[in-house]
């Protein structure tokens, strides 16, 4: 594999942390591909090293050994500031617990991506107005991050992924601190962006959202187990 | 949304954070601003005074002959009948090299009289820059500015019987006495004034001058320059600065001057360590948030210029609010500390330095935390989420 026949290719990663003394194996070694335009799940039990895997998707955990291409680009062959412009243009990260800048409103969080991506005031006013009205909340621009519910800040959070049409989401237990209700939102959401052509990658610890995906990738002690269509 | 609206965005919604951030920038330059305006106060009052007292420089002939007297008790041995200067040659006062700092430039002529059988010294001045430069002089009359005038010091007044408007002969030439001075216990007590040309005609002097007084803005003046510089310019004149007592007045403002600037290093120091400090803290705060912004794609200069762009608004408000206090504080204090003294302005150059130096010092402050911030690694930082 070299990157040129998928849109993320992984080959024999491996993710090491120092606990104190103790060398902590996140990812033993791992080797995939996710294809454009698929919506896949990561699916695996707390600590089995999903939420590095994703880190390192987006370019944020450089691994200890193994390549990532993205788009036929080595992504840890980059240098940090290459990788810091890979993110703005090529992902749209939706954090565990929403993770919203609390001084700045809905709408201003929104916008925080187009803010280094040399977009027009004029357009990004419009363009966050888009998102915003995909996840159904242009009625709660103006409010503060603590003055919406748990649900209403994840779709803030997606639309901040969104909001400058990257072709990769990666999306870290987007429905982990929701209710039932919320979550089937959040997940029909992901799907409906996933069917407008985004390359959907979810993390998540409920096997049940996994009937969502076209694809599971399981993983477990920093293996990947099982990669299912 | 630009990164300055994110910086302003989080100044305008963490108000108790931008207060203490302010708070110790402002006391930092008010206690500047303070200092410097009092003791510029008094510095000013020490030279209105030292203007009041007049002449500060004296040019004087050179004699081998030393003055015979002490305490107004002389002895003989008079010099002032030494070789004396070309009244024409006085411009060249004007022209050294710090001459911007030259303010009355008073020539005199000086001669023995003898006036009804008793001898009495005459100095031909002009009579109304020689009132303006002694200012604390008291007379009864009024000088009329008239060249045929006379100003009599009070022991001539007594000894030689004159009064007001009494008519005098000098010469071929007629007087009136116009002033009478009240006693000064100095040497003007017994002598009789006169314009200087008539005066020089008088005693035969035609175009030269005796002496010349010469008063000095001190306001930062070199007086023992300018006394050089003059003494260069006449090398047969003995140019003499009357400055021990303001010197020594000076000296003590010095003192205070040096004592304020170390205050108000302390004070600076203590307020940007104050901001460092909570700048390290608001970065180590604010982990989570530059973890999101660097998993969004900024650019570790832009993690930069948005804490920097932080810094130079709080810098800017602290360094404003500082000044502006700092001269509220001198304002109310000076009166209190310098007797029928003001705050006559507001220092444009002092609040352009405040200002500057408020930004250059939040910046400075801010720039380490800045860095550790920029080069945060987002999966540390994210770790924190």
């Amino acid at each position: 594999m070299n990157g040129n026949d998928h849109l993320i290719e992984i080959q024999d990663l491996g993710r090491e942390y120092m606990a104190g003394d103790t060398t902590v194996s996140a990812i033993k070694e791992m080797s995939f591909f996710i294809d454009d335009g698929e919506f896949v799940s990561i699916v695996g039990q707390s600590g089995a090293g999903k939420s590095t895997l994703l880190a390192a998707l987006g370019g944020l955990n450089r691994p200890t050994r193994g390549n990532v291409w993205v788009d036929t680009m080595d992504l840890y062959g980059l240098s940090s500031e290459q990788r810091a412009d890979f993110r703005s243009e090529y992902v749209g990260f939706v954090f565990q617990s929403y993770q919203l800048i609390t001084y700045l409103t809905a709408m201003e969080n929104v916008k925080i991506p187009l803010s280094i991506a040399g977009v027009k005031k004029e357009d990004q006013a419009d363009m966050a107005a888009v998102a915003l009205e995909k996840v159904g909340l242009q009625d709660k621009k103006n409010r503060l991050p603590d003055q919406l519910s748990g649900g209403e800040q994840e779709r803030v959070a997606i639309a901040r992924a969104i909001v400058n049409r990257p072709p990769i989401v990666l999306a870290d237990e987007p429905t982990g601190n929701l209710d039932s209700k919320t979550a089937d939102d959040v997940i029909n959401l992901l799907k409906q962006l996933n069917q407008e052509g985004q390359t959907v990658i979810m993390v998540t610890h409920n096997k049940k959202l996994c009937q969502h995906t076209d694809r599971t990738v399981h993983v477990r002690d920093g293996l990947c187990v099982i990669g299912e269509g | 949304m630009k990164l300055y609206n994110i910086s302003l965005n989080n100044l305008r919604r963490r108000k108790g954070k931008v207060i203490f951030l302010v708070s110790g920038l402002l006391i930092g330059i008010a206690t500047i601003v303070t200092l410097i305006s009092i003791t510029q106060s008094m510095s000013r009052d020490v030279e209105d005074r030292l203007d009041r007292f007049g002449a500060n420089i004296v040019m004087t002939p050179r004699s081998e002959n030393l003055s015979l007297s002490y305490g107004g008790i002389s002895v003989g041995g008079v010099t002032y009948e030494t070789v004396e200067f070309l009244e024409s040659d006085l411009t060249n006062i004007r022209s050294i090299k710090n001459s911007q700092n030259l303010g009355i430039i008073a020539p005199k002529v000086l001669g023995p009289w003898e006036l009804d059988g008793k001898r009495v010294l005459l100095m031909g001045a002009d009579l109304q820059t020689e009132l303006s430069l002694k200012t604390w002089w008291q007379f009864k009359g009024m000088p009329t500015g008239n060249p045929d005038e006379l100003i009599v010091g009070s022991e001539t007044a007594r000894i030689f019987n004159l009064a007001l408007g009494q008519s005098m002969k000098l010469g071929n030439d007629e007087f009136v006495v116009s002033t009478i001075l009240h006693p000064t216990g100095g040497p003007e007590d017994g002598i009789i004034m006169g314009d200087l040309h008539r005066f020089q005609n008088v005693l035969g002097k035609p175009g030269r001058i005796s002496m010349v007084e010469i008063s000095a803005f001190c306001r930062g003046c070199p007086i023992s320059e300018i006394t050089l510089q003059i003494a260069e310019k006449f090398p047969n004149a003995k140019v003499t600065a009357l400055k021990q007592a303001v010197m020594s007045k000076m000296q003590s403002i010095e003192m205070i001057k040096s004592f304020s600037y170390g205050v108000a290093v302390l004070v600076i120091f203590i307020g940007s360590l104050l901001v460092f400090v909570t700048m390290m803290g608001s970065v180590n705060e604010r982990t989570r948030e530059i973890g999101i912004f660097r998993a969004i794609g900024f650019r570790q200069g832009h993690i930069m210029q948005i804490i920097l762009l932080e810094a130079l608004v709080v810098g800017l408000i602290g360094g404003i609010l500082g000044y502006l206090i700092g001269n509220g504080i001198a304002w109310l204090a000076i009166p209190f500390i310098i007797q029928e003294s003001t705050l006559s302005h507001l220092d444009v150059t002092l609040g352009g330095v405040s200002l500057i130096l408020s930004v250059a010092l939040s910046l400075l402050a801010s720039l380490y935390p800045a860095v550790k911030a920029s080069r945060m690694d987002p999966s540390s930082a994210l770790r924190a989420l």
